[in-house]
């Protein structure tokens, strides 16, 4: 079973129904405590950094989140929850993250281009990755931010996107993942990649 | 690359789709949900209800068809029509939608935009426009269906939603509504030149060959239309194989 940490920050049915959809159960979760008794967790989100991160510590998810990364168990985080693994975020000053990943969050250059970068964008793949299996390389998904993650070490880089810049859409390291884009609003491939992690989540 | 968007847009009233459809493999060609659904199946990047329920007694079944609709469609979808608070806007995002369009409640209450865009997000945050043109480059802004003249010029009010923190604008031409002669293309490039935000050109799509201009002429960031797409004059599928045929980068 898949835990979707509920934190405040928006709407996580569609993570939900999206896992249903492809043969997975996934239930809302939000007390720490509860994550131990779940193969695989996710932390989706949208919203402002330093709102998230209040959240995330007013409940106690900080440390409970590290343990799972550090314990291997699969660990997902989508969009804001991508961003959040990083060490810090320049979203309204300098905000420290979970620190799970090495790195930064930083505005994304609004030279010529509209920011937020709203719409269907494409992957290029970088390195293989159970998560990535059966996904075409130039396949787009659905994305939807003015924040993008700027890992220090370039190894975690699993597929990037241009927009102005190449960015780290997928990052990823042992079982713990960041996907910029939203798989649940991505169509046929954004749920490929729940499935992907469904079944890294059944294989542990 | 970021891609072109192509939207199919829905009228809804009392929850089912007001214009009927030309769908033969439906078993309810009413329904938004199955229409909905068939249309993320062959590609729809995004979808638009549009809810024209005169009523407020029919609010409860718009409701329940976006509830329906978030489980079943994993493309993001707006719904518009009716909404006029911070209250129902919550109440829709709650209930699966993506992002909400307002429309005469911004003209009404511009903060409406403001307020939305501050505990929602701007992402979520649609202003509708619906233009007519009323001198050489200049349009002003209609409210009810076209007929009641506001005198708020149209680049002006995109500006200044912009500000406000509207994430998108969807921008329908009143000229060309159901005319299905093209966008306006003056209109539609004039409104994307002056707005750092992305526009949805909307109003008189009639073939193939509009949607790629006012993607191309028209500078607009997605097409949206809706006969030419429930009459099944085109398919989504053919739609995108044309306009990747002229260049333009669409998702296949």
């Amino acid at each position: 079973m898949i835990a979707i940490i509920d934190y405040g920050m928006g709407n996580l049915r569609s993570v939900q129904k999206g896992f249903e959809k492809v043969g997975y159960q996934a239930e809302i979760v939000t007390k720490p405590e509860r994550l131990a008794d779940y193969q695989g967790v996710v932390l989706p989100g949208v919203g402002a950094f330093a709102d998230a991160m209040k959240n995330l510590k007013q409940m106690g998810m900080v440390e409970a989140i590290q343990n799972i990364t550090a314990s291997n168990r699969p660990f997902l985080g989508i969009c804001l929850g991508q961003q959040l693994l990083f060490e810090s975020s320049e979203e309204w000053g300098e905000t420290p993250g979970l620190g799970i990943f090495a790195g930064q969050v930083r505005r994304l250059p609004s030279t010529g281009l509209k920011v937020p970068h709203i719409g269907w964008n494409q992957i290029e793949l970088q390195r293989p990755s159970p998560l990535l299996v059966g996904i075409p390389n130039g396949t787009a998904f659905y994305f939807v931010h003015s924040y993008y993650v700027a890992p220090a070490d370039q190894a975690i880089v699993l597929t990037t996107t241009e927009y102005g810049i190449y960015f780290a859409s997928i990052v990823g390291q042992k079982n713990t993942f960041g996907i910029q884009f939203h798989p649940e609003k991505s169509s046929r491939w954004g749920l490929e990649i729940l499935k992907n992690f469904g079944k890294l989540v059944d294989a542990c | 690359m970021l891609l072109k968007r192509i939207i199919p847009c829905l009228d809804v009233t009392g929850g089912r789709v007001v214009k009927g459809t030309n769908f033969v493999d439906l078993r309810d060609a009413g329904d938004p949900v199955e229409l909905a659904t068939v249309y993320d199946r062959e590609g729809a990047d995004e979808l638009v209800f549009l809810d024209i329920t005169a009523s407020s007694d029919g609010r409860e079944t718009v409701l329940d068809m976006v509830q329906q609709t978030a489980e079943k469609v994993f493309i993001p979808f707006t719904v518009g029509g009716g909404i006029r608070t911070i209250e129902d806007m919550r109440v829709m995002l709650k209930a699966g939608a993506d992002k909400v369009a307002i429309n005469t409640a911004a003209i009404k209450n511009p903060q409406l935009v403001a307020d939305g865009a501050a505990k929602f997000g701007s992402q979520c945050i649609v202003v509708a426009i619906d233009a007519k043109q009323v001198g050489a480059k200049k349009w002003e802004i209609f409210t009810h269906g076209g007929r009641k003249l506001t005198g708020i010029d149209v680049l002006e009010w995109a500006c200044r939603v912009a500000k406000l923190g509207a994430g998108e604008i969807l921008l329908t031409s009143m000229d060309r509504d159901g005319t299905k002669n093209g966008f306006d293309i003056e209109l539609t490039s004039a409104v994307s030149e002056a707005v750092h935000i992305p526009v949805i050109a909307s109003g008189g799509v009639g073939n193939l060959a509009h949607i790629a201009e006012g993607l191309t002429k028209g500078k607009a960031s997605a097409a949206l239309a809706a006969s030419i797409f429930h009459f099944r004059t085109y398919s989504i599928r053919q739609t995108k194989e044309y306009l990747q045929q002229q260049g333009i980068p669409v998702r296949i």
